[in-house]
């Protein structure tokens, strides 16, 4: 008589789902922590160049968006060139990025104004003379420190 | 009356709902990746001032062209060799006074890293992603040299010495990384100017 071969057809007992709700919890929780819910809805296409040598964003210091691209699928209503985004408004003259600098700079307080730093997010296939514009109207309310958004990768690599 | 317990609540629908949520977050999260490449704009135009001449085997002219080739001191060049030629103009050491160079020598290209200015060029029809890409090339060269100097003076990379800058508790800590990176810096200072190029 075997020991070991003893009841040959009893069916294995039912893994217990009880600890399922507490993994998928667990996952939840980090999700929610690691969620940073978009500011803005951006109206333009906005994929980002890549670069390799780039540097983390210190997020103690103020920063400002500026977007820039073509007007997404759904948004044509706002042409097809390429255009600045801040905010939430399309913006059509440039200029207004005066206006804006300003604002942020009121937002932020006065000792923080000489941290303040724009993020340009400008879509890789935008024409630098709408950057070069961009630039000149921040040097014009001499918002001097600028930081160009890209996504690691190497650049030289075709797209 | 009899008492009777109460009847113990169904959990088994709690998976459920934890996933319907955990699927909402998912969707949602964007992971911010909130890196790129730090510029400072040169000040607004002073008339007063008349700019600096610069000779011209110190300067060294990279030309975007409005479909995105690459013109370097006149002659078309491929991307990747960018950073090496950009690497072999800056550490040329042409006077033959800078003590850390270990370049070729060459008379055309810059006499000192201090003499060295790199002038990019790009017209209004180039596209972004080509003229970051050259930043990011130029960028490249520059902390090379700074990490082999910070190699050879404080046995750390450059970029090291930077982060420990940037995560210094104390205010003698990042005065201390602050003397290393700007000791490094003034080796090789990066002079980039940029222009609109005229058609």
């Amino acid at each position: 008589m075997s020991k070991f071969n003893k009841g040959g057809g009893k069916e294995l007992p039912a893994i217990s789902t009880a600890s399922l709700p507490d993994i998928v919890f667990m996952l939840l929780f980090f999700f929610m922590v690691a969620t940073v819910m978009r500011e803005n809805t951006l109206f333009i296409e906005n994929t980002l160049p890549s670069a390799d040598q780039v540097e983390k964003l210190d997020k103690k210091s103020p920063i400002m968006y500026v977007y820039a691209g073509k007007p997404g699928p759904g948004y044509k209503k706002y042409g097809t060139e390429a255009k600045v985004q801040l905010d939430d408004k399309m913006v059509s003259n440039v200029t207004e990025i005066q206006n804006f600098v300003q604002e942020n700079r009121n937002r932020v307080g006065e000792t923080q104004v000489g941290k303040l730093l724009a993020a340009l997010k400008v879509d890789r296939s935008t024409n630098m003379g709408l950057i070069g514009d961009v630039k000149e109207q921040l040097r014009e309310v001499n918002q001097l420190k600028i930081n160009y958004a890209t996504v690691n990768g190497d650049p030289t690599k075709k797209k | 009356m009899a008492k009777r317990a109460a009847p113990e609540v169904n959990a088994g629908s709690m998976a459920d709902i934890a996933f319907l949520l955990l699927i909402f977050f998912l969707v949602t999260t964007t992971i911010e990746s909130d890196t790129g490449i730090n510029r400072k704009l040169p000040p607004k135009f002073d008339d007063r001032i008349t700019p600096p001449i610069i000779k011209q085997k110190n300067l060294f002219t990279v030309v975007v062209s409005k479909d995105n080739q690459l013109l370097v001191e006149e002659q078309p060049m491929e991307l990747k060799d960018l950073r090496e030629a950009t690497i072999a103009f800056l550490d040329n050491n042409g006077d033959g006074k800078c003590a850390y160079c270990k370049g070729k020598k060459d008379e055309n290209l810059s006499a000192h890293p201090n003499k060295a200015v790199i002038s990019v060029q790009n017209s209004r029809e180039t596209n972004y992603g080509s003229y970051i890409a050259i930043q990011n090339e130029l960028i490249a060269a520059y902390n090379f040299l700074r990490n082999r100097e910070a190699q050879r003076l404080f046995g750390e990379s450059f970029l090291s010495i930077v982060q420990k800058w940037k995560k210094a508790e104390s205010d003698e800590e990042k005065e201390e990384w602050d003397k290393k990176r700007e000791e490094i810096k003034k080796l090789f200072p990066e002079k980039i100017s940029e222009s609109e190029a005229k058609e």
